[in-house]
C-alpha cells in the first residue's frame, strides 16, 4: 500500500500536486478508495485523497442546485437533499457490495467514475447533471468549468470531460450538481416473460409508451425472466399510469405490481447490482449496447458459463463469470460486434494488468486523447496506467 | 465592434488556385466563389457583423468534408463550419481568408429505431426535421430552440442548444448518443454510438457546445422520446417581478417540474400582445407561462395545484387553458416574442446570460436602470425555471451610436450575470459576440487551459478561429493581438 496524503482543503491538494510535480513522482488519485479495485492498478509511490475535503458548500432547493467538496460522502448529500424532499437525479450506486468495501463513496469519486443507476435510462447519467466543478490540473492550478446555474455553454465543457475520467486528468475538489424533487411515490410492474428477448421487448414497449417509465430492468430467474418497469410521480399519476401500462404490456406475460416501499427496495437492489449475486472470485463486466442487442450479449455470456442481469431497458448488461483473459476477449468481442463497449469492472489485479480493461480507441482519437491528457496533466502525474497501459 | 484577425496575405493571393482545388474535391455545384452568390453566407443571426469569406464549399458526403479539411490543413487555410447560420453570437461569421464549409447538403435521415429509441441523421437535417420524421409514430426529438424550423442538428450540437422544454427534457447534450466527427487532419471518427455509456473519456460531451473549435460533425445519433399523452398551458400574471419570481420558487419547491416555465416582463408582454393578440394582461408587471404534460386528468390535477400556488401571490390574472386551442393561444405571444420586438424596434440584440433564479428581481431592476442610462429600451423574456435570461435590447442599426450603446449595454448585462453567480451564455454560445468578455468569467490560466485543449484537436488553429477565445493571450501566433 502506498503512502497516502489526505489534505483537508484545496490549498493542500495544490501543494501536494506541486510537490509531486517538482519531484516528478506520479500520484494515485482517490476519494474514499471504495473503488480502488476498479480499472488497472495505479503504480505510484503516493496516493492523494480528497477524503479530507468534505461538506456541502451551497444548497439552493428552489434553484435545484447543490455544491459539495469532493470528499463529501454520497450518503451525506443524499440526506441533505432528502430533508428538502429532493434527490440526485442519476440514482448513483454505492457498489460497496460489488467491491467488498465498507468505505462510503465520495461524491468526487462518483463523478470521476460517472456512475449512474437505473434512472439513467430516462433522466440521464451523473455527468449530465454536473453543472460545474473545480479541479486541480497537473500544473497545480485550480481550474473552474461550468458554474452554479442550470444552463451554461460558456467555453469548452470540461465538466463532462472530467466526469468519467477516473482521476487521470485532474483532481476534482468541488462539484455542483443539478437535483430534482423526489417523487411523491413509485410503483413497479413486474412481468414474467419466457426469455430475455421477450423481456427486453416488454421493456422497450414500456419505455416507448407515453407513461414516463423511469427505470427498466430484466432479471433472469431459473427458467424465466422478470421484466420490471418503474413509475415515479404524484400518487394519482402513478395509479393512472400503472393501469395504462398494465394494458399496454398485458399480452406479454403474467403481471404483479410492487407498491412504493417494495418498489424502492427492489430498485436499490438493482442499483447495487445485487440480483447478479456475485461471489468473491468472479470477475464482473459491464457492457453498454443498444437495448435490443442486450440478449445477444447475454447469450455470449452464457456460452462461457456467465450469469447476467440487464438494466437500462436492456442496454446495460452486467456479467459475472470466471476471471480469465479468454472470457474477457470473448465478452469484449461480443460487445464490439454489437456496436457497444465492454468494461472489465471488477477482477483480480493480475487480470486487470493483463488485458485492456476498456476498449482501445481508434488511432487518430488516441493521438488526440494523448494530447488532451498532456494539456491537462503535462507531467503525467495522475493515475498513470489506470485506464490503459502506459 | 469586435476585431477580427488580419487575413493571411499569402492565402488571399492564392484564392484562384484554392478554388480550383476545392472544385476538384467537391465537383458539380459544390463550390461558390462569386461575390453575389456568397452574399447569403457573409453573416449569421448576429447580422450586425458581416464579412465575405474566401469561398464557400457545400460538401454532400462525410468523405468530401474529410477531403476538404485535409486539403485546408495541408495548405494552412482557415475554415468556418456552418449549419443554417442562425447563430445569435456570430459563431458562423466568416473570415476574409477562410473557407466556409456549409453542411446543409448532409440532410439525409439515415436510420430511425423506435425499439431502441434513437435516430441517425445528417448534420444538415433541421431540428424540426427530426421530430417531423418520427411524430406520426408518436415520438419527438426533445430540445426545441425557437429557431427549430431553420437551425440544423449539427449547429445544435456545436452550440449545445436549449429550448422552452429543456427544464424537463434537458438541452442538446442530454439528448445525444453519438456523432460522426471529422478532424482538421481529415480523419473520420465515430464518437459514442447507439448506446448510453461510451467507454473512456466523454469526447461527445467535450465536442458538444464546442462551437466548431474541435472538428466538423457530419452525422448525429440523437435520442428520440415518446411524446406524452398531451400538454396544456396556463398563464399567471403578477403585480411585480419579485412576486412572479417568488411564485416560480413556490412551484418548483412544491415538487412540480413543469415541462416549460417561461417569464415575460411588462415591455415584452406589451410587444407580444400588440403582435399576437393572445389576451395577455397589459397591466401586469410580469407574466408566467406554465405548461404541464400527461392525460387530461393529470393535466387538470397539475394545473389545479399550480393555480392554487399562484393564487397565494395575489395574481392579476390566472388563466388555465381548457383546450389545446387555448393553450396554443397562450403560447402564440411567447413564440413570436422575437418577431414582436422586431416590429416595435428596427433592430435588437438578443442577450443570453444565465443567473441564479434567486437573483432575478435584483438583476431585472438593474437592467431597468441601465436601460435608462443607455437610453435604449429593453424587453425581457426568458426560461424562468433555469434562470436563462434573454434581454432584447432595441436599437437602430442605421445609427452607429445607437449600435455602440446597445453593445455596451449588452456587455454590462452579461457582466452583471457573472457578478451575481451566473454566466455569459446559457444557450447561444460565445461566438464572436462574447469572445472578449470571456475574461470576465474566466481567469487567464483557465482560458489557457481551454485553449490548450482546443490545440490538442487543432494545433494550427485553423478551425473557426477568432471565436470563443479572446485574441489577447492567444496560443496561435497568427491570431495573437499585439
Ligand atoms: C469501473 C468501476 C470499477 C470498480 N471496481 C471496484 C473494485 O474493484 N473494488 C472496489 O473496492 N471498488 C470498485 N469500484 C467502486 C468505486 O470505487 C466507488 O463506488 C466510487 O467511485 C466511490 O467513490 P470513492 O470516493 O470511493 O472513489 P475512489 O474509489 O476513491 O475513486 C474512484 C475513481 O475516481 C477517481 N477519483 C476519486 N476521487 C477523485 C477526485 N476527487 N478527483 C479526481 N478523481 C477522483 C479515482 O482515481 C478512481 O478512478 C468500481 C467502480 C467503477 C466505476
Ligand atoms: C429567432 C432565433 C431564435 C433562436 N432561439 C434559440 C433557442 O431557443 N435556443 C437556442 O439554444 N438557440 C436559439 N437560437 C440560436 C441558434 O438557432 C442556435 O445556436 C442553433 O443551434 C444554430 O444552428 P445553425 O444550424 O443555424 O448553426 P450555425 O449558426 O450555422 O452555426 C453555429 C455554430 O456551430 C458551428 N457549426 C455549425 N454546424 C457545424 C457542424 N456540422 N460541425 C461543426 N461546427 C458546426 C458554426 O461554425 C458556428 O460556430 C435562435 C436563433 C434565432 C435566429
Amino acid at each position: 500500500m502506498s503512502a497516502m496524503i489526505a489534505p483537508v482543503d484545496e490549498a493542500g491538494i495544490i501543494a501536494a500536486v506541486q510537490a509531486a510535480r517538482a519531484a516528478r513522482e506520479p500520484l494515485a488519485i482517490e476519494g474514499q478508495g471504495s473503488k480502488r479495485g476498479m480499472l488497472r492498478p495505479v503504480q505510484a509511490a503516493r496516493s492523494l485523497s480528497t477524503r479530507g475535503l468534505t461538506g456541502v458548500t451551497l444548497y439552493r432547493p428552489a434553484e435545484l442546485i447543490i455544491s459539495a467538496r469532493a470528499g463529501t460522502p454520497l450518503a451525506e448529500i443524499e440526506a441533505t437533499l432528502a430533508e428538502k424532499g429532493q434527490q440526485l437525479i442519476a440514482e448513483s450506486p454505492y457498489l460497496n457490495g460489488v467491491f467488498g468495501t465498507t468505505a462510503p463513496p465520495s461524491i468526487g469519486g462518483v463523478v470521476a467514475a460517472n456512475l449512474s443507476g437505473p434512472r439513467r435510462i430516462t433522466w440521464g447519467a451523473t455527468r449530465d447533471h454536473v453543472m460545474g466543478l473545480r479541479f486541480i490540473n497537473g500544473a497545480g492550478e485550480a481550474i473552474r468549468s461550468g458554474g452554479r446555474v442550470l444552463k451554461n455553454v460558456t467555453g469548452l465543457d470540461l465538466c463532462k470531460l472530467l466526469s468519467g475520467s477516473y482521476g487521470t486528468l485532474g483532481v476534482i475538489t468541488e462539484v455542483t450538481l443539478k437535483v430534482l424533487p423526489a417523487p411523491e411515490t413509485s410503483a413497479t410492474l413486474l412481468i414474467e416473460t419466457p426469455d430475455l428477448a421477450s423481456a427486453v421487448a416488454a421493456l422497450s414497449a414500456g419505455l416507448g409508451s407515453p407513461f414516463g417509465v423511469s427505470a427498466a430492468t430484466a432479471l433472469p430467474v431459473k427458467d424465466h425472466v422478470i421484466a420490471a418497469v418503474r413509475l415515479e410521480d404524484f400518487a394519482a399519476s402513478v395509479a393512472y399510469r400503472m393501469e395504462k401500462l398494465r394494458g399496454v404490456l398485458g399480452s406479454l406475460g403474467t403481471q404483479r405490481v410492487m407498491e412504493d416501499a417494495e418498489s424502492r427496495a427492489f430498485w436499490r437492489g438493482v442499483r447495487e447490482v445485487e440480483p447478479l449475486q456475485v461471489v468473491p472470485d468472479e470477475a464482473i463486466w459491464r457492457v453498454s449496447v443498444r437495448p435490443s442487442a442486450g440478449p445477444q450479449i447475454a447469450a455470449a455470456a452464457s456460452a462461457i458459463g456467465g450469469r447476467v442481469m440487464l438494466d437500462w431497458g436492456g442496454g446495460l448488461v452486467w456479467i459475472a463469470a470466471s476471471p480469465s483473459s479468454a472470457n474477457h476477449m470473448l465478452i469484449s468481442e461480443a460487445a464490439h460486434t454489437q456496436g457497444g463497449a465492454a468494461m472489465l469492472f471488477r477482477a483480480p489485479e493480475s487480470l486487470r494488468l493483463a488485458v485492456p480493461v476498456l476498449p482501445e480507441e481508434a488511432a487518430p482519437l488516441a493521438k488526440i486523447g494523448a494530447r488532451v491528457k498532456e494539456a491537462l496533466d503535462p507531467g503525467g502525474l495522475f493515475n498513470p496506467g489506470h485506464i490503459r497501459a502506459a | 465592434m469586435i476585431a477580427l484577425p488580419a487575413p493571411k496575405a499569402e492565402i488571399l493571393a492564392r484564392r484562384e488556385e484554392i478554388i480550383v482545388a476545392l472544385t476538384a474535391l467537391v465537383p458539380g455545384d459544390g463550390v461558390i466563389a462569386e461575390g453575389i452568390r456568397m452574399k447569403p453566407y457573409e453573416t449569421d443571426g448576429l447580422a450586425a457583423y458581416r464579412q465575405m469569406p474566401l469561398a464557400v464549399v457545400l460538401p454532400s458526403t462525410t468523405e468530401q468534408v474529410a477531403a476538404v479539411l485535409r486539403y485546408c490543413h495541408e495548405q494552412g487555410i482557415r475554415v468556418v463550419p456552418r449549419g443554417a447560420g442562425t447563430s445569435l453570437s456570430g459563431g458562423a461569421l466568416p473570415l476574409a481568408d477562410a473557407v466556409v464549409i456549409g453542411l446543409m447538403r448532409l440532410n439525409a435521415i439515415h436510420e430511425i429505431n423506435y425499439a431502441d429509441r434513437y435516430a441517425v441523421v445528417g448534420a444538415g437535417v433541421t431540428n424540426i426535421g427530426i421530430t417531423k420524421a418520427v411524430e406520426a409514430d408518436g415520438f419527438f426529438y426533445a430540445p426545441d430552440p425557437s429557431s427549430q424550423l431553420a437551425c440544423m442538428i449539427g449547429g445544435n450540437v456545436m452550440m449545445n442548444s436549449g429550448g422552452a422544454h429543456c427544464l424537463k427534457y434537458g438541452v442538446t447534450a442530454n439528448n445525444l448518443l453519438g456523432v460522426k466527427f471529422v478532424t482538421i487532419e481529415g480523419e473520420v471518427l465515430e464518437i459514442g454510438g447507439t448506446y448510453l455509456d461510451a467507454a473512456g473519456y466523454d469526447w461527445l460531451g467535450l465536442i458538444t457546445g464546442s462551437e466548431g473549435q474541435l472538428g466538423i460533425v457530419t452525422e448525429v445519433t440523437v435520442r428520440i422520446l415518446r411524446s406524452a399523452e398531451g400538454a396544456r398551458a396556463m398563464l399567471a400574471a403578477f403585480n411585480s417581478i419579485e412576486i412572479a419570481g417568488a411564485a416560480v420558487d413556490a412551484i418548483i419547491g412544491s415538487g412540480i417540474i413543469p415541462v416549460a416555465l417561461e417569464f415575460m416582463d411588462k415591455p415584452c408582454i406589451h410587444a407580444c400582445e400588440a403582435f399576437a393578440h393572445a389576451g395577455y394582461p397589459l397591466d401586469a408587471e410580469a407574466m408566467l407561462i406554465i405548461e404541464v404534460e400527461g392525460s387530461i386528468a393529470e393535466q387538470d390535477a397539475l394545473l389545479a395545484r399550480i393555480k392554487d400556488i399562484c393564487a397565494r401571490f395575489d395574481p392579476i390574472s390566472l388563466k388555465v387553458a381548457e383546450t389545446a386551442e387555448q393553450s396554443l393561444a397562450i403560447w402564440k405571444g411567447r413564440k413570436g416574442a422575437f418577431g414582436a420586438v422586431g416590429r416595435i424596434s428596427p433592430d435588437y440584440l438578443c442577450m443570453d446570460g444565465t443567473i441564479p433564479t434567486s437573483e432575478l428581481p435584483r438583476v431585472l431592476r438593474r437592467i431597468g436602470e441601465m436601460s435608462e442610462q443607455y437610453g435604449l429600451k429593453v424587453a425581457n423574456v426568458f426560461h424562468a425555471g433555469d434562470g436563462n435570461l434573454h434581454p432584447l435590447i432595441m436599437f437602430d442599426a442605421n445609427d452607429a451610436d445607437s449600435f455602440h450603446r446597445a453593445e455596451a449595454f449588452g456587455a454590462d448585462i452579461l457582466k452583471l450575470c457573472v457578478e451575481v453567480g451566473g454566466c455569459l451564455t446559457g444557450e447561444h454560445g460565445v461566438g464572436v459576440e462574447k469572445r472578449d468578455l470571456m475574461t470576465v468569467q474566466f481567469q487567464p490560466h483557465e482560458l489557457t487551459q481551454q485553449r490548450a485543449i482546443k490545440s490538442a484537436f487543432d494545433p494550427d488553429w485553423l478551425l473557426n478561429p477568432a471565436k470563443v477565445f479572446p485574441l489577447q493571450g492567444a496560443l496561435s501566433p497568427a491570431l495573437a493581438a499585439e
